[in-house]
């Protein structure tokens, strides 16, 4: 076993806490991106799942997804993180490994959220993130990312497939789970007709700008140590984020005659997205070519919900799980030998890699979609999953929070004023106060 | 007294703020509206979709005046007002029974 190293242990520390920071971006990603009523339950779902996902991760996911020699599935050996206290896992400490994993698995079920904005009831949205994640989570991460001498995962340590930090587990997983979800939870009262224009366009940018960020540890913590391939990582999903924003807004430039803020945003995240399963296997050129597949091919799927007529409210699909795809498959044809050892296609490396990518990338894509509108049906058959009409027309933060993002009305009292103080305490019956007044 | 309303594009707001104060009017209040007139407001594309918009964002301005001035500040409104493209707005007056200035207790044309 090779000895803990002290520099890979502080870099994947660090990288850990870069990409759990990357959900309170997405939940402001998102938030700005829906009407002025949601922005609190959109940016709730994604804080949900920090919680719901840690608790579960130390009691069963942890172990679920990084045990065994099951291709499929983990065991319950490490079941409340027994034995890893001070076990090692390559050069870290195998709890650093695990912290960081954790951090993945929050990420996954929050991506999710962005299907079915407005409109979700908040239970329904607990009962199925913690559902999703035991059921379609761990086991797809165990496929993924399970290195245990070829009897890890099959996608991984089988099949050799290449997702270096996530693509298939990650982003085509959750695409396709906001695919399903979509498709039970249904439209939006007057969705298509009504534009329903993001809120707050500041709020999407800074919600980018810190999943920029947070990506470094995603991407370039996924070598797990730190060194030269962690360099890769980082400058390609540097230059392919780059590549792909201004590749967005050029093919909206063209198509709608404006670059816009959503669109600069929206192009960095699907850039994010196609890169991370590759930033391991392509060289920088390689990444940029990426990056601008990805920035034109998701600028051009948001716009497949309104053929389709399948509100995806945010487009999760458009960019998670069609940027995933174009990363994935990309792999087989620009993974370079001077980065990952195997040639793809373009650097006459013949169709093998690509035929693996493939199968990956379906196999994820084809059980994420099945398990989560089982999934999403069972939450909405039992506590139910959508709010109802008159909720959402008044709004789900006021309905399901009792809350408003923004309260700027100084003439009454604010959105919930008009009225005087409550002199009543809570709990203390109408009967009572009228013997004491 | 008239109460004169003139539902006017927002970005010349300025100039015929400026020409009723120039025509000498005392007060006036401005409002955000929005509306369609005959052309049903316009279509806009946004992130490969196309809507409708058929409430188009407009200023409202009310004046009230002794009758006598009405129809020259009508007239200075729209003349302020216009650039002889769809969507200028419109200007409509009505008869106003009572007007009292709060502070005081004036009535009538003494409260403009």
């Amino acid at each position: 076993m090779p000895k803990i190293d002290s520099g890979d242990t502080a870099w994947m520390l660090a990288s850990s806490a870069l990409v759990l920071l990357m959900t309170p971006g997405l939940a402001f990603f998102y938030g700005g991106m829906v009407r002025v009523k949601s922005v609190l339950n959109m940016i709730m779902m994604s804080f949900a799942c920090i919680g719901i996902v840690s608790i579960l991760w130390v009691l069963f996911g942890y172990s679920l997804a990084f045990k065994g020699t099951n291709p499929l599935i983990g065991d319950f050996s490490a079941v409340g993180l027994n034995g890893t206290l001070k076990s090692a896992s390559g050069t870290l400490p195998e709890l650093v490994f695990s912290a960081f994993q954790l951090m993945f698995a929050i990420i996954t079920p929050a991506l999710i959220s962005g299907a079915i904005a407005d409109r979700a009831k908040f239970g329904g949205w607990v009962l199925f993130t913690t559902l999703w994640v035991t059921i379609v989570y761990f086991p797809v991460a165990h496929w993924v990312f399970y290195f245990n001498d070829g009897k890890g995962g099959w996608i991984a340590d089988r099949l050799g497939a290449f997702d270096f930090a996530g693509g298939t587990a990650v982003h085509i997983n959750a695409g396709a789970a906001g695919l399903a979800c979509a498709l039970v939870l249904g439209k939006r009262r007057g969705w298509p007709k009504e534009p329903m224009r993001p809120h707050n366009l500041p709020l999407v940018l800074l919600g980018a700008g810190l999943l920029w960020f947070g990506w470094f540890g995603f991407n370039a913590g996924s070598a797990v140590a730190a060194n030269g391939l962690a360099g890769i990582a980082f400058m390609n999903t540097q230059v392919a984020t780059a590549a792909a924003a201004m590749a967005w807004i050029v093919t909206e430039k063209f198509r709608d005659g404006h670059c816009t803020t959503l669109g600069v945003a929206s192009g960095a995240v699907a850039g994010l997205v196609a890169i991370t399963p590759a930033c391991g296997s392509v060289t920088p050129m390689g990444a940029i070519a990426i990056g601008i597949a990805a920035g034109v091919l998701c600028a051009l799927a948001v716009g497949l919900k309104f053929r389709f007529g399948f509100d995806d409210s945010l487009d999760v699909v458009g960019i998670h799980l069609v940027g995933g795809l174009v990363g994935t498959l990309l792999i087989g044809l620009l993974a370079s030998a001077d980065v990952v050892g195997t040639d793809g296609l373009l650097y006459g490396g013949g169709l093998s890699q690509l035929g693996k990518q493939a199968i990956a990338a379906g196999a994820v894509l084809g059980y994420s979609f099945v398990v989560s509108y089982v999934l999403a049906q069972i939450v909405e058959k039992t506590i139910g999953f959508r709010i109802t009409p008159e909720e959402e027309v008044n709004g789900i933060d006021t309905t399901a929070h009792a809350e408003s993002g923004y309260d700027f009305s100084s003439t009454f009292g604010g959105a919930f004023g008009g009225g005087g103080p409550i002199t009543k305490p809570v709990g203390v019956a109408d009967d009572e106060r009228s013997v004491k007044a | 007294m008239k109460l004169i309303t003139a539902i006017i594009k927002p970005f010349k707001l300025d100039d015929v703020k400026n020409a009723l104060e120039s025509f000498g009017v005392h007060g006036i209040t401005v409002s955000e509206a929005s509306g369609y007139g005959r052309q049903k407001g316009h279509t806009e594309v946004y992130r490969g979709a196309e809507y409708t918009v058929d409430l188009v964002p407009k200023v409202r301005v009310e004046v009230l005046v002794d009758d006598g001035e009405a129809e020259d500040v009508i007239e200075v409104i729209v003349k302020s007002a216009a650039t002889g493209r769809i969507g200028d707005g419109k200007v409509w007056s009505v008869p106003v029974d009572v007007a009292v200035r709060v502070r005081t207790g004036e009535r009538g044309a003494d409260a403009l």
